[in-house]
């Protein structure tokens, strides 16, 4: 059996010997990465992988704008130039500029479909230069993006490789398949409140007794290609991350948190 | 060094060929005039070797199969005008207006920049070529024997000092345009080149033509002189073309429009320029649209507004461009999302001017999306999109909820504000919630008790309100029609989602679902809206 399948490899070796080198040996690829800007996350995934597809899915209010506005963040605050397809045009540029995303340098893209979302995705991987693509189809029916071909994900993946772009895909479920080298799925644990329920007495009026603090969201590494080139599998380069430890929380603060604090210090 | 002359012979046929290459080798014959009165004013030598002479009609001339005959365009001329007044100054700043199909450039001081005095001349018919012209260039240190001898020799001609009556003998005494009435006194005598005019006696021909033959006889000495008369530079690029036939489709459009923007973008590399914007005007036949709209489109509303004849756009460019190739796909990518009316039967394009553009990358800046490409991929994002739905975000000094506006997307190449080592270290702050907009808001049923939210229901969740803050009263600008007045809650929701296709959020599990969602009750349209949620 053993000189059999010696016997096939030098065979499969001499035949492509003249296309590919070594085919048995697993190439090292060195993929550059690009920080989320949120320690736990970069620690978890290493950070976002350039000249490739990333999913981020999750329901509502599960974080899913925040890692986008993160991303664009630290992107934009590097000097890259960024380009946003917003799914149902659902983006606030006000968070977006507390998030600290440098809008002069973000092209946004206001779209009401499907259609035009791949089109308008198409357009700017061809353009090409952008150091960041988000297409967010969060907001839009997982029934519809469910529809979009496969194809569709392979040719974006295949339009973003070889080129420092990091294409990112947000959406409620993940359906750009083994075409991700990183699948992030989001979920929300609990929301913080200052006062942890509904506010009752009429006295409570524009006070700030009650206000949303943030939220406590957990991440969980679905997929990732990086994770499995460093684990060392010598054939595949790309593996489902199915450890319970494959995960981490992390919180978020809404806008007025700071301002809040300062007041309450300065008492 | 001393002058260069540049003359564009059979200016009128040069300047059509210019915005018509393929014609360069055909017999063509320029027609002037009202219909049916129509005469031939000027033919090229393949023309004339046809037999059609000046003066036919159109008619007559439209016997000969091999012609082509095109109307004499006086807008043509005067770009044809232009572009050569824009190769002079290409090279020399101190250029002469002289005629319509001739210039005369002073080269004093340019052989360190261009070489010799052949050099020069073939820079510039290089230069006339890419132009769209070709020119003969005489150049000699007597002004009018430059003028003269470019006039009278074809191609490049350059008259050393001392031998400008030698080589000027041998052209014939048309080439100073006399008056008509001396040339046929000149035929009498048998004088017929400026040879035989330099050896007649200066004073019995004085006597006999007056100052105009003393004028002649200088001329073919070779020994006239006059002072240069400065042409102002001017930085005007404008091209036009009248259209014999009008046209209704893009292709045949974009096709017109290739040959004026090669040539408006020659122009500007001739003087080393860029263009910052471009102005497209087309002249619209209303009549023909006008005849046939009743009938096309019957249920035409009578306020619609009648058409317009003149179509107008003006593109400015992020930054100063001169590819015409680039321009091409822009303007069609205009043109394809809001097309003229009517058929076109006059285009004139122009463009506003700007120092091209210079910068220097920085080796540690990241790369960035070439200018060009990037304007071509908005410009093509906005047919798919809309115009208004591209662009930058930019915030607005107001307490208007929502309130921005779309500027145009030039990205900023400063340099970055932050350095890598201050992303992602483990001491980093937790990130800002998101929160995304629903536009338009939809209108939700919230119930609620004593003043608080407890349900609330909007397409695709209804739930139970199990957090809520608020209320947060806003208002502003009351004097407008678009006042807002509403009292803002942030509520936290614990929902059963239904699927509907109308809805802003949508899941397919059963399980419950928490999302928090701001929500305000508009007091001016006296209802519940949801802004938007937290994500």
């Amino acid at each position: 059996m053993a000189v059999n399948v010696a016997a096939l490899r030098s065979q499969v070796e001499t035949a492509l010997a003249g296309r590919i080198p070594a085919p048995f040996t697993c190439r090292s690829v060195q993929v550059e990465t690009a920080p989320f800007d949120i320690a736990e996350i970069d620690v978890l995934t290493g950070g976002l992988p350039q000249g490739a597809l990333t999913e981020i899915c999750g329901s509502v209010s599960s974080g899913r704008a925040t890692l986008l506005l993160s991303a664009l963040a630290s992107r934009t605050a590097h000097g890259h130039v960024c380009a946003l397809v917003d799914g149902r045009d659902t983006f606030d540029p006000y968070s977006a500029a507390a998030a600290g995303v440098k809008l002069e340098r973000l092209l946004w893209v206001r779209c009401h479909n499907i259609d035009q979302c791949l089109r308008a995705t198409d357009l700017l991987l061809q353009g090409g230069g952008f150091g960041l693509i988000a297409l967010d189809l969060s907001v839009l029916p997982p029934k519809t993006v469910r529809y979009v071909p496969l194809n569709v994900w392979f040719r974006f993946r295949r339009a973003v490789e070889n080129t420092p772009t990091i294409l990112l895909l947000l959406d409620q479920e993940s359906n750009a398949g083994s075409c991700a080298s990183l699948v992030l799925r989001l979920g929300s644990e609990s929301f913080r409140w200052s006062a942890p329920r509904i506010q009752r007495a009429p006295s409570s009026l524009n006070s700030c007794a009650c206000l949303l603090n943030g939220s406590q969201l957990h991440v969980e590494l679905v997929r990732s290609r990086l994770k499995a080139a460093a684990g060392g599998h010598k054939f595949q380069n790309f593996a489902r991350v199915n450890e319970t430890s494959a995960g981490a929380n992390f919180k978020t603060k809404s806008i007025w948190s700071d301002f809040r604090q300062t007041v309450i210090e300065s008492k | 060094m001393g002058f260069a002359s540049i003359y564009v012979p059979n200016f009128s046929i040069q300047a059509v060929v210019r915005t018509e290459p393929t014609l360069r080798q055909r017999a063509i014959a320029l027609i002037e005039g009202c219909p049916p009165l129509e005469r031939v004013v000027a033919i090229n030598e393949a023309a004339a070797r046809a037999g059609l002479d000046l003066g036919m009609t159109k008619a007559q001339a439209a016997q000969f199969p091999s012609i082509e005959i095109r109307q004499r365009s006086r807008s043509e001329e005067q770009s044809t005008h232009a572009a050569l007044l824009d190769l002079g100054w290409s090279i020399s700043p101190r250029v002469e207006d002289t005629a319509v199909d001739s210039i005369v450039v002073d080269l004093t001081g340019l052989a360190s920049l261009f070489g010799s005095e052949e050099a020069i001349a073939n820079i510039l018919a290089q230069r006339a070529l890419d132009l769209g012209l070709l020119i003969q260039v005489a150049i000699s240190s007597n002004l009018e024997v430059a003028l003269h001898a470019a006039r009278g020799f074809p191609g490049i001609t350059v008259i050393p000092p001392g031998e400008e009556a030698k080589r000027l003998g041998a052209l014939p005494v048309q080439v100073f345009s006399p008056p008509p009435e001396i040339i046929e006194t000149l035929e009498r005598w048998g004088v017929r080149t400026c040879e035989a005019l330099a050896r007649l006696p200066l004073l019995e021909l004085s006597e006999r033509l007056g100052q105009q033959g003393v004028q002649l006889h200088q001329c073919a000495r070779g020994a006239s002189k006059r002072s240069m008369i400065l042409a102002e530079p001017k930085l005007c690029f404008e091209e036009e073309m009248a259209l014999e036939y009008a046209v209704e489709e893009l292709e045949p459009l974009a096709f017109l429009l290739a040959r004026l923007l090669d040539q408006l973008c020659a122009r500007l590399a001739a003087r080393s320029l860029s263009a910052s914007a471009l102005r497209l005007r087309f002249e619209l036949d209303t009549s023909s649209a006008s005849e046939a709209s009743p009938a096309q489109i019957p249920n035409t509303r009578l306020d619609e507004k009648p058409l317009e004849k003149i179509y107008e756009k003006n593109f400015s460019l992020p930054m100063p461009m001169r590819h015409s190739k680039m321009f091409l796909k822009l303007l069609r990518l205009h043109l394809q999302s809001d097309p003229p009316r009517a058929p076109i039967v006059r285009i004139f394009l122009a463009s506003e001017f700007a120092a091209p553009r210079v910068r220097q990358e920085g080796l540690f800046l990241p790369s960035s999306p070439d200018p060009e490409k990037l304007e071509l991929t908005i410009a093509r994002l906005a047919n798919v999109v809309g115009n208004s739905h591209v662009g930058s975000p930019r915030l607005i000094e107001s307490h208007r909820p929502d309130a921005f506006e779309m500027s145009r997307f030039i990205p900023s190449h400063n340099a970055p504000e932050v350095r890598q080592k201050d992303i992602g270290s483990p001491g980093s702050r937790a990130p800002m919630a998101a929160f995304r907009v629903f536009r338009p808001a939809p209108r939700a049923r919230v119930t609620l008790r004593e003043g608080c939210p407890v349900h609330i229901s909007f397409p695709t969740v209804h739930g139970e309100v199990v957090a809520a803050s608020g209320p947060w009263s806003t208002s502003g600008e009351w004097w407008r029609e678009d006042a807002w007045n509403r009292q803002e809650w942030d509520v936290e929701v614990h929902s059963h989602t239904a699927s509907n296709t109308n809805a802003f959020e949508y899941s397919s599990s059963a399980a419950p679902q928490k999302g928090v969602y701001r929500i305000y009750y508009d007091a001016i349209r006296q209802g519940w809206f949801v802004a938007g949620m937290y994500d």
